[in-house]
């Protein structure tokens, strides 16, 4: 960076000054690329061994691929949906859209009182949920293992959803309120003006303005949930295991698994990637807003 | 990790495709942790034909030192050899006279490895040159005369070969297929010849990525390719939040763009740049999957973290919820002042 940008100031650019410019801006690509390179190389390499028989990963690289395609087969997923992995799949869409719903639409309520609606001890309240954004997730893991286990829920899909949504509440609302805080005042006073009900200037007024922001919110908490691995091996039975329990119980033997491990792991990440690509603006803007969590 | 996210996020604004860049190394953040363990798990893989990361480090070692590599082989162990080994290399006993064949005689290797080697062929040196033959002096199934060069042995090629004098290396070269070696040009003098360590050395393979010493540098190289995005799209957030005329103040006043971006750029970036430590920080001390997941359960004690231990001593097979809660509670303790920090950091944002 040091010389490609000395150009816009049109002074002492001398000839070799130029030269150094279209080296050095060179040098910057080049270094870029294989920046880039490094980063994609590793996904790519779980594609490719996901889609080699478990004879060829064994005699050769992944990268030998490009020299042999006949090698490329869909036999690991085939044999994966076969062994019942489908089942801890659904298991993962029922945990996680419920947490995800659940987080929005409480967090969105909560918001809304935290920023239009005075009451009592607001800011004390509020200044506990940023307290907890960065509350560790393992201190509670003991306490409510205790509690599920009395309210003999433990190990139950219910159990895993409300834990979500619990550790997602602090950041759902600190992000929501945020983004309310910012609504112009004469929006809602003019509906207060008009006598709607508060339910009803949510709904109306705060809600569709807050689309973005609910956007982004909603999927950082489903990416949340979906790779969740801790919450679910601490509060999932093996019959309520989403995807991710389901593959790590398959790590222990790695050198021998890698034809379901590989597979396995490419379709826990095929949603959140359609998910990333679909929406990486909303993405983005709340890892901006949130970046405390 | 933040100085890694800085240098990206000042480096993608010189580059054209900066969009696609950020979405390349954002990418990871959507990814599951169990996943990228798993994707680390096939990088980090010892075998050099199965993981990337020793692949590449092979491919790059063989370059640089080209050994073909014949670990085992070596002269015969009786006053009647022509070859002794001398620390690790071997050498020939007698000075290499021109134009007189220099014997080197080897064992120790499996025929069967040699299968479709040329034969060994005596070497002819002419007047003046000084020559000789490496090869296998075994004959398969027996037979051929010790320390002579028979029809049906076979030449060792990619030897290298050393004209050593008074302990310097005065010529370097490397056997043909017959096992055949010549040194041309030699300015006359005593020279012995050597065939060096590397001839035998095992060949590279690789760094054991997932063993004791390396799991926790390798940890970090999969912790660094998940959230580097991250560092680097909330400095570039906050790189494009700096007013531009500043920067073209200080470069008109004459200011080199080391000193612009020493002097103005960081401090006016601090704030953010501390948002990601911290943010970062407070992230690594929770880590706890890609531990999990990374680390073979045999190394998982060189690479243990609080987070892992405290599920490891109250779910996983440990059940002593005593000690994990004490553990849980250490963690939060070490998290407070970042709470602190945000707290402080939110008011002061209220006013």
């Amino acid at each position: 960076m040091t010389t490609a940008a000395a150009a816009p100031t049109g002074i002492r650019r001398s000839l070799a000054g130029r030269i150094v410019d279209r080296i050095g801006g060179g040098l910057v690509q080049v270094f870029m690329v294989l920046v880039a390179i490094f980063w994609l190389v590793p996904t790519l390499g779980l594609l490719v061994v996901s889609l080699r028989a478990e004879e060829d990963n064994n005699a050769s690289g992944w990268w030998t691929v490009f020299t042999k395609p006949a090698q490329l087969t869909f036999e690991n997923y085939a044999n994966l949906l076969a062994s019942g992995f489908t089942s801890s799949f659904w298991n993962t869409v029922l945990i996680a859209v419920p947490s995800t719903i659940l987080v929005i639409v409480i967090a969105a309520m909560a918001a809304y009182a935290f920023a239009w609606i005075e009451f009592p001890g607001r800011d004390m309240l509020f200044l506990i949920v940023v307290a907890l954004l960065v509350a560790p997730i393992q201190i509670a893991l003991i306490p409510i293992a205790k509690l599920y286990g009395s309210l003999g829920i433990f190990g139950s899909i219910l159990g895993v959803v409300l834990f979500h949504v619990a550790f997602g509440l602090p950041f759902a609302i600190f992000l929501l309120r945020n983004f309310f805080v910012g609504i112009p005042r004469e929006l809602l006073e003019a509906a207060r003006m008009d006598g709607s009900p508060e339910w009803r200037i949510f709904a109306t007024v705060v809600f569709p303005l807050a689309k973005p922001a609910i956007a982004s919110l909603g999927i950082f908490q489903f990416l949340w949930v979906w790779n969740d691995l801790l919450v679910a091996l601490v509060f999932a039975d093996t019959e309520n295991q989403p995807m991710t329990k389901a593959l790590q119980s398959q790590m222990r033997q790695f050198g021998t698994n890698v034809d379901i491990l590989a597979p396995g792991a490419f379709l826990s990440l095929l949603i959140p990637l359609i998910l990333f690509f679909a929406f990486q603006r909303y993405f983005v803007q709340g890892m901006l807003a949130g970046s405390v969590k | 990790m933040t100085t890694l996210g800085l240098i990206f996020a000042v480096l993608t604004e010189r580059i054209r495709w900066a969009t696609a860049f950020k979405l390349v190394l954002f990418m990871p953040m959507a990814v599951s942790l169990l996943a990228a363990g798993v994707i680390f798990r096939l990088v980090y893989e010892q075998d050099p034909d199965k993981g990337v990361a020793n692949a590449i480090l092979t491919t790059i070692h063989d370059t640089f030192s080209s050994s073909q590599g014949y670990p085992g082989a070596r002269p015969r162990e009786n006053d009647l050899a022509p070859a002794v080994v001398d620390d690790g290399a071997v050498v020939a006993k007698q000075p290499a006279e021109p134009g007189k064949p220099v014997l080197i005689p080897l064992v120790g290797l499996p025929p069967a490895s040699l299968e479709g080697a040329a034969a060994a062929k005596a070497a002819t040196p002419g007047p003046g040159e000084i020559g000789g033959t490496v090869w296998l002096d075994v004959v398969h199934g027996g037979g051929g005369t010790v320390n002579q060069v028979d029809a049906e042995e076979k030449g060792l090629a990619g030897i290298t070969v050393e004209a050593v004098s008074d302990g310097v290396v005065k010529a370097t070269t490397e056997t043909a297929a017959d096992g055949t070696f010549t040194f041309t040009g030699l300015p006359p003098g005593a020279y012995q010849i050597r065939l060096p360590k590397s001839n035998f050395e095992e060949p590279f393979n690789g760094l054991a990525w997932l063993g004791p010493t390396l799991i926790t540098p390798a940890i970090i190289g999969a912790y660094v390719w998940v959230w580097a995005g991250f560092a680097m799209v909330l400095i570039a957030a906050g790189l494009s939040a700096i007013p531009r005329d500043a920067l073209e103040a200080a470069r008109i006043d004459g200011a080199t763009e080391w000193q612009v971006f020493r002097r103005i750029t960081v401090p006016l970036l601090a704030p953010v740049l501390l948002v990601v430590f911290v943010t970062m920080i407070i992230n690594v001390l929770k880590v706890f999957d890609l531990v999990f997941i990374i680390a073979p359960g045999s190394v998982q004690p060189q690479a243990n973290v609080i987070a892992l231990e405290m599920w490891r001593v109250s779910f996983g097979g440990g059940g002593n919820q005593g000690l994990g809660s004490a553990l849980a509670v250490f963690l939060l303790v070490l998290v407070i002042p970042f709470m602190i920090f945000n707290i402080r950091r939110f008011r002061r944002d209220e006013r």
